[in-house]
């Protein structure tokens, strides 16, 4: 008796981790053959903690009110990127422009943050493929912003940043002199292993903002609009005001996110560098065992751990395997759309099989109420 | 002075405009007049005019098929299909195969379409599958469904064995190429049948009649008892359901179609290009399709032949137009900003409208 229940409590692990239980086998099957020493994929894999995870922390408000994965943090992205542009216009390097920068990209991000709200308002119960389409039709108004109102209409002077025609920004904006400026102060090295400590107490710093907002009454009502939005309207919550709330917190954590990943990364490709980090930030969110409406602190780390070491194995690993260094390029890429796509279906058959299972409770407590 | 007058007449001229303008929907409206207004300026800025209009139409026999796969999941009720590129992957399957066969000209487009059929059938029925177990979900994991089997067969166009010196690799032997041109094979096969060459202008019309056949075929289909059936599961599935119809089946059967559809569709876009691309590039294939439906009058829930031929029109008309006209205009290349505004723009303003919302 006590046996069977430890099986079937081990079912509804397996069960219930999927995706992260998946992927350590992936790693560990996949790092003997990539060869790589154990201090250089540590060091890669705290770079790139360092580098994602701020960006990551920032798809977590959103999935608490409700609004599944948040694919809009691409504004966010938009709007860092925007912000930094203009910092390296005005050379100011180093932490100043960081910090300037972050401060740039609060209004932006607040604009964009409550246009993707308000039109996720009018979209409700198809939240995530609206958001994935706002990224889409953003990406074209910041092209036009970028690339042809910047120098133009709005005043951008210095060469290295402006295109050679006048008007347009450069396809890669170097960042050179602010690169990793925010990861080498206070930097500690531990054998070898570069700790960029400023970071992590920043990504810290977020962290315990989460779990104090998720106590405050703002946090409160998200979760309650989250868990139904119909109760949480009658219960007095102004639903589409908390919805537009939540997503602007996470569009201006996004433009922060994309501030500290951009200087760990010392540049800008000015029309790509956003497109996608919202899929990558997804895949991994999900990859640490956060499914579209639950997602803690816990899922982002073990998610930037697990899926970033898949991400270093996997071309060297699949190069091994089939002698073609392409092939794990592509694997990387389609394992990353291959778990959002599986935990998007997870989510959506948990949701119908919750539905059948209350139906049946509810029949069967009917029947016993029948039989006394 | 004039102030009584008016009034009396006005409410009923605005209501008009304004029920037209909401019946048409606004975003459609401003984009056909943008493509009026380009049509309009091409001659002035020396973009020659019958040279555009071929351009158009030789665009819109590209596309309109793919287009056309969107409309059977939206009678369904399966909404906007973004998972168009499984029904891509099929088609690419086909042609590949078939020239790996040996199979060239005319006969080779035949055999295409021979060996994408089951292809598309069976990855169609498991994708229907996938649908019926997630209602309420589909557009979103429609879209990853998609994504995933792009990224998936590029590591199978690497690693099938294909020998075809034509498609593989010239140093490596094996591997396909990512672009590999249709010379010798069904390059223009349907669009030399019966073109017409008037001065500049040259129409297709091989290939307007294949997309009529399928568009027609389409129509009747829609108006058997079958297409009936598929209409009743979208609009009202409960009451379809009273009805004794097989909601399931009807849905996957939609999904089956709609990925033979594109499978075909891409076909008669690489006979047209002149070259089969592959890897990546089917990967945002659906995203035009979707909003070429969507600007020519189709929701997430409507959508007739009409919808996807005056859409095509539209769409292709702006892409092929913006690049010349603008270019000539304002000596700026701003046609894709503008397409990626007005195509994503109408896919929003489709999955914002209330009335829609609520299937």
């Amino acid at each position: 008796m006590k046996n069977k229940s430890f099986g079937t409590k081990l079912l509804t692990f397996v069960r219930d981790n999927t995706v992260p239980i998946m992927f350590v086998l992936i790693c560990v099957f996949c790092i003997p053959l990539s060869g790589f020493s154990f201090s250089y994929l540590l060091n890669e894999i705290i770079t790139r903690m360092g580098r994602n995870i701020f960006l990551i922390l920032a798809l977590l408000i959103p999935i608490m009110s409700g609004m599944g994965l948040n694919f809009g943090m691409t504004l966010g992205a938009m709007a860092g990127e925007i912000a930094l542009i203009f910092v390296s216009d005005w050379q100011i390097w180093g932490i100043p422009g960081v910090v300037l920068a972050m401060i740039l990209s609060i209004p932006i991000s607040v604009l964009l943050g409550a246009f993707c709200g308000k039109i996720l308002n009018m979209a409700k119960g198809r939240e995530m493929i609206t958001s994935y389409i706002i990224s889409f039709f953003m990406n074209g108004i910041y092209q036009l912003i970028v690339l042809y109102m910047m120098g133009a209409i709005i005043p951008i002077k210095h060469f290295s940043v402006k295109l050679p025609r006048g008007y347009g920004i450069r396809n890669t904006v170097s960042l050179l002199n602010m690169r990793q400026c925010l990861d080498n102060l206070l930097a500690v090295r531990v054998g070898g292993v570069k700790i960029p400590v400023l970071t992590f107490l920043i990504i810290g710093v977020l962290c315990l903002f989460i779990v104090w907002f998720r106590k405050t009454k703002l946090g409160q009502d998200m979760r309650a609009v989250g868990q139904d939005m119909n109760v949480a309207r009658d219960a007095g919550i102004n639903v589409e005001r908390t919805r537009i709330i939540s997503i602007i917190i996470s569009t201006v954590l996004a433009g922060f996110g994309m501030v500290i990943y951009l200087q760990n990364m010392g540049n800008i490709a000015t029309y790509s560098s956003h497109s996608q980090i919202g899929m990558f930030c997804i895949a991994a969110l999900l990859v640490g065992g956060a499914s579209v409406d639950k997602a803690s602190i816990g899922n982002v780390f073990l998610g930037v751990i697990l899926f970033h070491t898949m991400f270093i194995v996997a071309p060297k690993a699949g190069a091994q395997i089939t002698g073609d260094s392409m092939i794990g390029e592509y694997f990387r890429v389609f394992v990353s759309y291959g778990v959002i796509t599986l935990s998007l279906i997870m989510y959506e058959t948990k949701k119908r099989r919750q539905k059948s299972q209350m139906g049946l409770q509810l029949q069967q407590e009917q029947m016993e109420e029948a039989a006394k | 002075m004039n102030e009584p007058l008016y009034t009396s007449t006005n409410p009923t001229l605005r209501e008009r405009l304004r029920g037209f303008v909401n019946s048409f929907g606004l975003p459609r409206l401003i984009i056909a007049a943008f493509l009026l207004m380009l049509y309009i300026a091409a001659p002035f800025v020396g973009a020659g005019f019958w040279m555009q209009i071929s351009n158009t139409i030789n665009r819109f026999s590209w596309n309109a098929i793919m287009v056309l796969a969107m409309v059977p999941m939206i009678h369904s009720g399966c909404g906007l299909n973004f998972g168009l590129p499984l029904g891509i992957i099929s088609g690419l399957l086909g042609a590949t195969l078939s020239i790996e066969f040996g199979f060239t000209g005319g006969m080779s487009f035949l055999m295409a379409i021979l060996i994408a059929t089951p292809i598309a059938i069976i990855l169609g029925a498991g994708y229907g599958w996938l649908l019926n177990k997630i209602k309420g979900g589909e557009m979103m994991i429609a879209t990853y469904v998609g994504f995933s089997s792009v990224s998936f067969m590029c590591m199978l166009w690497l690693l099938l064995p294909y020998h075809s010196p034509t498609m593989v690799w010239g140093f490596a032997g094996k591997g396909l190429r990512t672009t590999i041109s249709l010379e010798g094979f069904y390059d223009k096969v349907l669009a030399n049948f019966l073109q017409i060459n008037i001065g500049t202008l040259s129409i297709p019309t091989g290939t307007l009649l294949f997309f009529a056949l399928l568009a027609f075929a389409m129509w009747a289909f829609l108006h058997t008892k079958t297409g009936t059936a598929m209409t009743a599961v979208g609009s009202n599935p409960t009451f379809a359901r009273a009805a004794g119809v097989n909601v399931d089946k009807m849905r996957l059967l939609s999904v089956v179609i709609s990925t033979w559809l594109a499978a075909i569709g891409i076909l008669v876009y690489e006979q047209g290009f002149g070259f089969i691309q592959l890897y990546m590039a089917p990967f945002y294939m659906a995203l035009p399709a979707v909003s070429a439906i969507l600007i020519g009058g189709a929701s997430v829930n409507k959508a007739s032949i009409a919808n996807v031929i005056i859409g095509t029109f539209l769409f292709q008309g702006i892409v092929t137009m913006t690049p010349t006209v603008m270019n000539n205009m304002i000596h700026m290349d701003m046609s894709e900003v503008i397409r990626v505004v007005a195509s994503q723009g109408m896919i929003l303003y489709a999955l914002t409208r209330k009335t829609e919302a609520s299937k």
